[in-house]
């Protein structure tokens, strides 16, 4: 078992003031170790980007404690929080979200842009992670230049560029046919192997078999955790 | 517990970068958005250029000119005289102190000025016969363009000197040959073309002659219609309090007297009211670009959530994306800030060539044109900046397409 937590959420609730009050997420509790590779599976409205958005500090829950990389969120103020993403949180999203006039190279190193790190290092960084990636042929592209699935690399190479704590994926095969989708699976675990940790938010069952671990989440609570079974 | 958080951070440098980022994907929409800075700035920067170069050009012109000529005529008009002066004013007016010369203007009414003794009656084409001392060119800082001016010899004699317009009305180009014109029905051999007279315009639509000569052979009486007088530049005031009395002892009322550097400075007077005008233009020209960038600001922040989202994601805090898009503005408002004053500059370059002027910028123009920029920037890209820094990033990311 995978010790050391690197995300953990205790009773996480999240509410929207709307009329009527939506509770998108009602008391969400789980960890992820340090190395793991998680799958956080469930249908549309069942809560799963508002999680993404609160394991990734990008919002605060309304109740309940969330702690990334060993920082208990509650205790951060909306700058820490920045500064928590731009050194231990890699984002992957279903949109990919690469600069439209940027280099492969230039978006990947972008991932380190608010860390204060110069350029050149930066780029020699993006280099490495765009191999790992699978892109090493793709440098010096212009991003509207790639097919989906060479963009998607590029995006996780983003992710991973600054080795950060855990890697956060909203549907990274979303938008891609299933061909291209099994290679970003492959490489998302390929990437997982080398140590990175990773949680893989999808609404697709089938993709949340391939890794080891899934956690089911429906109506903003957890139905299962194949972690569960593990444990009894 | 964990370590302390490394703060996220943002290399000038890279801020310039990612401040263009907007500017380098949108060119066209660059171009237009900066061109309102650019037309605004570029007025300003020209109107004070030129109206430097224009006033450096007066000051020049009557440093050579002198400010110091006077000029005293009869009026004219019912009951106000004959238009004459007594024929011994000059001779009054020389012994008042401080004048330095005087020169008679003598209007030779009865003679009319013919290309050839051909040319029917009255078609004299305007021009007139003035008998003139001959210190006129120097009285007058006139110059010759072509043969030669008056001495004491042919100002006995019948030889014309003609002003600027009248030689081009004859059509007399050069005095290289014998070229005679049919003056007070008879020949006047043209010995002389002078350029134009900045003080006295009137005479470059004269035949002069001298006073000798009009006497000799055109029965002129001499009586001054005008003259033109140099003072002790430190005591005009007092000169031209005096001047119509000594003038016309027994009726100094009409006897006007007048300064004719004071045309030339009440001009510019009326160029500083327009300058003013153009000001004015440039600034509300300035101001619309301003909007106009505001407006551009304002749209760019909507159409780019994701990229906020984005960046906040990637650490980015408020702060650095308000930074990011004010400093897009500023970028933007200095791109127009450059152009205009480059523009102004060509502007006021071209136009004081054309004038023969020397152009002159003054460099609170530039500075002022570059920082009136600036802070249009700044203020129109404030509120699209804190709009953007206020944007939530799961708002962002979500209504992302």
């Amino acid at each position: 078992m995978f010790s050391e937590p690197v995300l953990s959420l205790h009773n996480v609730t999240k509410e929207y003031p709307t009329t009527p009050v939506v509770r998108a997420l009602r008391g969400v509790s789980f960890e992820v170790g340090r190395g793991e590779l998680v799958a956080v599976v469930g249908p549309s409205g069942s809560g799963k980007s508002t999680l993404l958005h609160i394991m990734g500090t990008l919002d605060r829950p309304t109740s309940g404690e969330v702690s990334v990389a060993g920082y208990r969120v509650s205790q951060l103020s909306d700058r820490d929080m920045s500064s928590l993403r731009a050194h231990h949180i890699g984002f992957v999203f279903q949109q990919f979200h690469l600069l439209s006039g940027y280099t492969a190279l230039d978006n990947v190193a972008d991932g380190l842009l608010y860390t204060g790190m110069p350029l050149r290092t930066r780029r020699e960084m993006a280099e490495i992670a765009l191999r790992r990636a699978g892109m090493g042929q793709r440098l010096d592209h212009v991003a509207t230049k790639l097919s989906g699935g060479e963009r998607q690399r590029v995006a996780t190479a983003r992710a991973l560029i600054g080795n950060p704590s855990i890697v956060l994926a909203d549907e990274p095969t979303g938008n891609l046919d299933s061909k291209t989708s099994d290679s970003i699976v492959e490489l998302i675990e390929e990437l997982n192997e080398s140590g990175t940790t990773i949680v893989v938010i999808t609404h697709n069952p089938e993709i949340a078999e391939h890794f080891p671990r899934s956690v089911g989440l429906r109506d903003g609570q957890i139905e299962y955790d194949t972690s569960w079974e593990e444990v009894a | 517990m964990a370590t302390a958080l490394r703060p996220s951070k943002l290399h000038p440098r890279d801020l310039g970068r990612t401040a263009t980022v907007g500017l380098r994907t949108r060119r066209l929409r660059t171009a237009l958005s900066a061109l309102g800075i650019v037309i605004g700035i570029a007025a300003m920067v020209g109107v004070l250029g030129l109206s430097e170069s224009s006033k450096s050009e007066l000051l020049a012109q009557l440093d050579r000119l002198g400010t110091n000529l006077l000029t005293v005529e009869a009026g004219t008009g019912i009951g106000i005289g004959s238009g004459e002066l007594p024929e011994e004013a000059a001779g009054m007016i020389a012994q008042i102190g401080p004048v330095e010369t005087t020169t008679v203007v003598s209007a030779v009414d009865d003679a009319k000025v013919y290309r050839t003794d051909y040319i029917p009656e009255g078609q004299t084409g305007g021009i007139s016969v003035q008998a003139i001392d001959l210190n006129l060119l120097d009285t007058l800082a006139g110059t010759v363009a072509d043969g030669q001016w008056l001495d004491s010899a042919t100002g006995a004699f019948p030889t014309t000197v003609l002003g600027s317009v009248a030689a081009e009305r004859l059509g007399v180009t050069d005095v290289t040959g014998i070229e005679q014109i049919w003056l007070g029905d008879q020949w006047f051999t043209v010995i002389g073309i002078l350029n134009e007279f900045e003080l006295a315009p009137d005479l470059d639509r004269a035949a002069m002659v001298g006073l000798a000569a009009a006497a000799e052979y055109l029965d002129d009486d001499g009586v001054p219609t005008r003259i033109l007088v140099r003072v002790d530049p430190d005591q005009i005031d007092a000169v031209m309090g005096v001047m119509a009395a000594t003038a016309n002892p027994e009726n100094p009322e009409e006897v006007e007297v007048a300064r004719p550097t004071d045309a030339l400075e009440a001009k510019e007077a009326a160029d500083d009211a327009l300058t003013a005008l153009f000001l004015g233009l440039g600034a509300v020209a300035l101001l619309v670009g301003g909007v106009g960038i505001a407006n551009v600001m304002v749209i760019s922040v909507l159409e780019r959530r994701s990229e906020i989202g984005l960046r906040r994601a990637l650490g980015a805090t408020k702060r650095h994306v308000a930074s990011q898009f004010l400093g897009e503005a500023l970028l933007l408002s200095a791109i127009g800030g450059v152009g205009g004053v480059l523009l102004g500059v060509g502007v006021t370059a071209g136009y004081a060539s054309l004038r023969g002027w020397t152009a002159l910028i003054p460099p609170v123009a530039i500075g002022g044109g570059l920082g009136a920029a600036l802070i249009i920037g700044a203020i129109a890209g404030l509120y699209p900046a804190i709009r953007a820094a206020r944007m939530s990033p799961t708002e962002a990311l979500r209504t992302a397409g």
